[in-house]
This record gives C-alpha cells, sequence and structure tokens, in this order.
C-alpha cells in the first residue's frame, strides 16, 4: 500500500514537470495554431543551458532558472520571425513542416557539438523519505517551481495588459488587429512564452534525470498525450492532464510491466482524440451541465 | 569531341581508388550518433589504433607483400536500419575485403546477414548475444566473451558475501540484455538466490522511478541488470537519488566506461562485468602487451582504454595475425586460419568454436568484475573478481 502510495506521488511530482512542458505547447498552440515541433529541440536547449552555466561557468543549478527561462524567450522570438511568421494562415501543414525543420536542423547542431553522449547536471538537495522509499530532492524542487511558474503564468494572462493582449489574439486575431493590438508582436510573444516554458522544463528535467541531445523527443511525445488531454490551447488544462497523466503512470506501474505505460499512454492519446477531443476541460463541461 | 572523350577518360581513371594495389580495405559502420555512441566510438578508436601501428609500421606483411590498412566507416545512428544498407554498400561498392562488426548485439545480428550473404569475414568486437553464432554462419568470428558469461562473476562474488540474496532483474529490452539476463536468471537461481522482480524496460527510457519503487516495493537487496551506456548511467544515477538500499548492484556496460564516474557519488560501489580492464595481467603470444597497449591509447586520446576499446584493437590483430599465419589475404585462407587460433594476446584468449552449429562463438575469452570504489576522494575502478586479477577487495554491501 506504501509502495503504492509512493508511486502515485512520485507520478505526480514528474506529472507537474509534464505538465510544465506542455504547457508551452499547448500555450503556441491556442494562440496562433502552430503545432510547434521544436518543441523537443527547446526541451533540450534548456537542458544544455543548466548543464553548461552550472558545469562550466559554476553557477548554482536552480539559479540558472531565470536565465533559461529568457534565454528560451529570446531564442522562441527569434525563430518565430525566422521559421513561423511566414506561415502564419497558412495551413497547418505549413507550420507543422516549417518547425519540423527548425527541429532537424537544432537537434543536428546540437549533435554536431555534443554528439550524442550522455550529461548529468549532479545536483545534491535533500530528499523527504516514506518508510523505504525516498522522493529526491530535485523531484519535490521541480515540482514546487513547477506550480510557481504555473502560477506567474496565470497572472500574467489574466492580470496583465499584454496578457489580456495574449489572449485577445488567441480568441480573434483579426479583431484584435481591429482594435489596435498589434498581432504579430504578440504571436511573437506568445511564441516566445511557449519555447521559455519548454527550456525551463528541460533544466528542471535535466537537474532530475541525465540527458542527451535526443532526449527531447521522449518529452515532446508526452507533451502531445498531455496536450491533447487537456485541451489544445488550454495552458490551465496542461498543467492539470500533466498531473493526471503522472497519476496514470503512479497508478498502474506497480502493476504492469513498465514497458506497457507508454502503451497505454498513447491508447489514451487516440482516445481522447476520438471520443472528447476538447480533452478533460470539455468532459468537466459535459458533467457540470448534464 | 576527341578532346571531351579524353578528359572524360582522365576523370574516369583519376576516379578510380589510387590504393587499389597494397591495400587492404577494412569496412566497418559505427555508431557516432545515438544511444550506442559512447561504448561504439570506443571501439572505433581501439581499431583506429592498430591501424595506425599498423600502417606505421610499414603495414602488414603477407607473403612478401606489405600491405597497408584502410578503413572505410559510416555512421549508423544505432539503427539496425542504416547497418543493413551501410553492409552492403560497404561490400559493393567500397570493396571492402574484410569486415569489422558495428557495435551491440543487435547490430551485428543485422549486419552478419549481409556479411554471410556475400561471404565476407566479419571479426566482432562488440556483440555479445551467442543466437546470431547459432544460424549456419560460417565467417564471423566472436572475439569477446558471450552474453550468457556476463554475470556469472558477480553472481559467484556475491554468493560469498550474501548466499541468499534477494536479486531484483531490471534490464533493458534488447537482444544482448535479455540474453545476459537469461542466463544470469538461471545462474542465480543455481547460486541459491531467490529472484524477487524481473522486469524489462524500452531501451529509450529516460525516467526509472517507477521501476525503482518496484524494486524497493520487491524487497530486494541485489541489483542486476542494465543495458548500454545512457539507460544504465540513468538507472545508477536514480538507484542513488532514490536510496534504493540496496547492497550490491552490478549494471551492464555502461560502467566501464570512464564517463561513468561523472556521476560522482551515485558511481561508487557500482559493479560492471568487463572483457578487459587496464590492470590485467595477461602475458600476449604477439602484438602490444596490455601496459603498452594502454599506454599507446592513452597517448592518443588522453584517456584510459576501456573494454570497447581493447575489443577494437583485438579484432585487427586477429585478423592480422591470421593473414600472417595464411600468408595470404585470401578470404577462405584467412578463415581457415581464424578457425585454428587459440592463443592469448593483451586482451585474454581467444578461440573460436568451428561446430556448426556455433560456428564462430567465443569460447576462451574470460571476463572480469570491476568496481568503482572512493579512495582518497577519488573514483577508481578496481578488478574485483575472479581472485588472479583482483585489485582491491570488493565493498560490500555498498557504501
Amino acid at each position: 500500500m506504501l509502495g503504492l502510495l509512493a508511486s502515485v506521488l512520485d507520478g505526480l511530482l514528474i506529472g507537474a514537470v509534464y505538465g510544465l512542458a506542455s504547457m508551452g505547447i499547448t500555450l503556441i498552440w491556442g494562440v496562433m495554431d502552430v503545432v510547434n515541433l521544436t518543441h523537443g529541440a527547446m526541451i533540450v536547449a534548456g537542458m544544455f543551458g543548466v548543464y553548461l552555466l552550472a558545469g562550466a561557468a559554476g553557477v548554482p543549478a536552480y539559479a540558472t532558472l531565470p536565465i533559461v527561462l529568457v534565454g528560451g524567450f529570446l531564442v522562441g522570438v527569434a525563430l518565430y520571425w525566422i521559421a513561423v511568421h511566414r506561415v502564419i494562415g497558412q495551413p497547418p501543414l505549413m507550420s507543422l513542416l516549417a518547425t519540423f525543420s527548425v527541429n532537424l536542423v537544432l537537434v543536428g547542431l546540437g549533435t554536431a557539438a555534443w554528439g550524442t553522449d550522455l550529461f548529468n547536471v549532479p545536483v545534491s538537495l535533500p530528499g523527504f523519505s516514506l518508510g523505504r522509499y525516498t522522493f529526491p530532492g530535485t523531484h519535490l524542487m521541480a515540482a514546487a517551481l513547477t506550480g510557481m511558474i504555473a502560477l506567474a503564468l496565470y497572472f500574467f494572462l489574466y492580470r496583465t495588459r499584454l496578457g489580456k493582449a495574449v489572449r485577445a489574439v488567441s480568441g480573434n486575431r483579426e479583431a484584435a488587429g481591429l482594435v489596435g493590438i498589434p498581432t504579430s508582436r504578440v504571436l511573437a510573444l506568445a511564441f516566445g512564452l511557449g519555447v521559455a516554458l519548454a527550456s525551463v522544463a528541460g533544466m528542471l528535467i535535466a537537474t532530475m534525470f541525465p540527458f542527451t541531445v535526443l532526449s527531447g523527443e521522449a518529452y515532446q511525445l508526452k507533451s502531445f498525450v498531455v496536450t491533447v488531454l487537456g485541451g489544445l490551447g488550454n495552458p490551465t488544462g496542461a498543467l492539470v492532464a500533466g498531473l493526471a497523466l503522472g497519476l496514470l503512470e503512479g497508478l498502474t506501474t506497480p502493476f504492469i510491466p513498465v514497458s506497457w505505460t507508454l502503451v497505454i499512454e498513447f491508447v489514451l492519446f487516440v482516445v481522447v482524440l476520438i471520443s472528447v477531443p476538447g480533452g478533460l476541460p470539455t468532459l468537466l463541461r459535459r458533467r457540470r451541465s448534464a | 569531341m576527341k578532346s571531351i572523350r579524353l578528359v572524360a577518360a582522365i576523370g574516369a581513371f583519376a576516379a578510380v581508388p589510387a590504393f587499389a594495389a597494397n591495400t587492404i580495405t577494412i569496412g566497418m559502420t559505427v555508431s557516432r550518433t545515438g544511444p550506442l555512441n559512447t561504448d561504439s566510438v570506443s571501439q572505433l578508436r581501439g581499431s583506429e589504433l592498430w591501424r595506425d601501428e599498423v600502417n606505421a609500421a610499414g603495414g602488414i606483411k603477407v607473403g612478401g607483400k606489405h600491405y597497408k590498412v584502410r578503413f572505410v566507416e559510416y555512421d549508423d545512428q544505432s539503427q539496425g536500419g542504416r547497418v543493413q544498407q551501410l553492409y552492403t554498400r560497404l561490400i559493393l561498392q567500397d570493396k571492402s575485403q574484410f569486415l569489422f562488426s558495428p557495435y551491440s548485439s543487435g547490430l551485428v545480428a543485422t549486419a552478419a546477414v549481409i556479411s554471410e550473404q556475400y561471404g565476407k569475414i566479419m571479426l566482432i568486437g562488440g556483440g555479445a548475444e551467442g543466437k546470431t553464432y547459432e544460424l549456419g554462419n560460417k565467417y564471423l568470428f566472436q572475439c569477446i566473451t558471450p552474453a550468457d558469461q556476463y554475470l556469472s562473476g558477480a553472481i559467484t562474488e556475491l554468493k560469498e558475501h550474501n548466499p541468499h540474496a534477494k536479486v531484483a532483474f531490471v534490464y533493458s529490452d534488447d537482444p544482448f540484455s535479455k540474453a545476459v539476463v537469461t542466463a544470469a536468471r538461471d545462474q542465480a537461481k543455481q547460486a541459491g538466490f531467490s529472484v524477487v522482480l524481473d522486469e524489462s524496460y524500452p531501451p529509450a527510457t529516460t525516467d526509472f522511478t517507477a521501476v525503482i519503487n518496484k524494486v524497493i516495493s520487491s524487497g530486494a537487496d541485489t541489483f542486476l541488470g542494465g543495458g548500454h551506456y545512457p539507460d544504465g548511467a540513468t538507472l545508477a544515477r536514480q538507484l542513488h537519488d532514490q536510496k534504493a538500499g540496496l547492497k550490491w548492484v552490478s549494471i551492464l556496460v555502461a560502467p566501464d566506461s570512464e564517463k561513468f564516474k561523472t556521476l560522482g557519488d551515485a558511481a561508487n560501489g557500482i559493479t560492471v562485468p568487463s572483457q578487459w580492464e587496464p590492470q590485467v595481467k595477461y602475458k600476449p603470444a604477439f602484438g602490444p602487451t596490455v601496459e603498452k597497449f594502454t599506454e599507446m591509447y592513452r597517448k592518443e586520446f588522453k584517456d584510459d582504454p576501456d573494454y570497447h576499446a581493447a575489443s577494437g584493437y583485438v579484432v585487427g590483430l586477429l585478423l592480422q595475425h591470421a593473414m600472417q599465419q595464411a600468408g595470404s589475404i585470401d578470404p577462405e585462407k584467412v578463415a581457415a586460419e581464424l578457425n585454428k587460433i587459440d592463443t592469448t594476446t593483451f586482451f585474454g584468449r581467444n578461440k573460436f568454436a568451428t561446430d556448426a552449429g556455433h560456428h564462430g562463438l567465443q569460447l576462451a575469452h574470460q571476463m572480469v568484475l570491476a568496481q568503482w570504489q572512493m579512495k582518497n576522494g577519488q573514483l577508481v575502478k578496481e578488478m574485483v573478481w575472479p581472485d588472479a586479477a583482483r585489485t582491491a577487495a570488493v565493498v560490500y554491501p555498498l557504501p
């Protein structure tokens, strides 16, 4: 029983980070209808950000968070103007191909620079024990920071003028333009924010697990599942869905071989896409109205 | 028109490789990228060291002629599909006369289909699974100890300290790791151990939290498993972070790499079955001594050689020996000499099975067991089994 509880708690802790990574992808989708396939590469960029800053420059691992956040934002804005701006408003396949191409370039550059070696960021934080089970301090810290970042994002989107502009562009780009909102700049801002969230998620993952240039792919796949589960374009839904996915992992892995986890997750992905395309929020709304 | 033809003829002539005369072309793929790259690149470095030594000495002297060695190698990206294409290219387009294997059992099994199809000799420096040698192949030669013996040293040594060990087998779902654990499961039971967890995981796994919770729930005091470098190193780090309460941890392949010590405290006490370590004391019948090989490698790569580097060197050394013994580079004659080999080099003893049911399987090479130990604040890899190779007493239980 204690084992199940530990597994569930661990699932929730890592689920929070899945949620953070997915908030980036879903924000971009919600605002500009672009599936950002550079997401995995940006997660890896965050991983290398903390590795280089903490390893080579000696910055304490968690102090790199604001640097990775700002760096990710700037890279995101640059990527928007280079690869995404031209395909805004085009069929979704265009943006898919554009971001996929940029992803290949970024992974290729990363492979040329660092190979596919495994990198480790040694972080020592006291953990929390429950009987024989230990929750590493890095996992607790990652979940706590995710909560803070999610709150900050919520505050930004719902309590600031700029956030309102982002939501206005997300709601109706033409109408937002007509009332004087510079839509292109807002789109660039949203893309930057999405990439910054992916980078910070990568930074937090790197404090928990060793990684390679190719690690982003696994987290990108999980982000898609979480995004669909949380409702496309809904950052709060993504965080809740991340926790739900972590919970699912925690509840199932004590009883089934871990090899089955991905199978279950992707079956869920297909089932949600077919039966509840709007994800968990639609399901909740249906319940309320019933 | 005439002049155009002349230019075309000169161009065509220039395109013919100039090294065709007294050069032996050896083809191979290397996982320069992908999850197998750490060990695969190490294996390549060993082979390159052999090639450079041979060429610096004027080439291989066979039947009164000196042959320089030329490598043709491609990045297989750790993917079987690439191996199949590239070994075909190495044979048909690059005209490789001999082949060295890629790294890892899965890729070797794929490459072996091609090499056998074209009747090319392929020496295997990194493919321990034994099944490949049960398919009636004639030109494969496995230079390393087969997978079924990987964990026997760890089990033998552990029995001395804990005759009733409760073992958790957690291993990558790949041909090599499964072959190792299939044999080790029986060996553990024969040793009187109980197997309390038996779980495989996808090779690309990046988070082992759930698996380690299972290890803790099972009440295991011993962990045997892993796969290749990325998963093995991640497992070690997370076993340490989650304080899994284990007394013995043996992880395949990953801890053999010098990079493993970048894990810091998480590496301390981890044991690894190894094909070779710089501390072994073999007396070679030919080729460099252990000390000489280690020194050459350090000089060239500014790093200590691991067993993949040593196996990469020995495949070249054995091929060279067979050619010299045959007095020819004719593949049939060289294969016949390889079949006869029963010799010791700096890498240890090598002898290949010659019966049709296991042709090419390694029969004589022995493994050692190494352990990362903390000495004066520094992580050092010590040999802890067998007694003849021991450089330090094993640290049990884990620090």
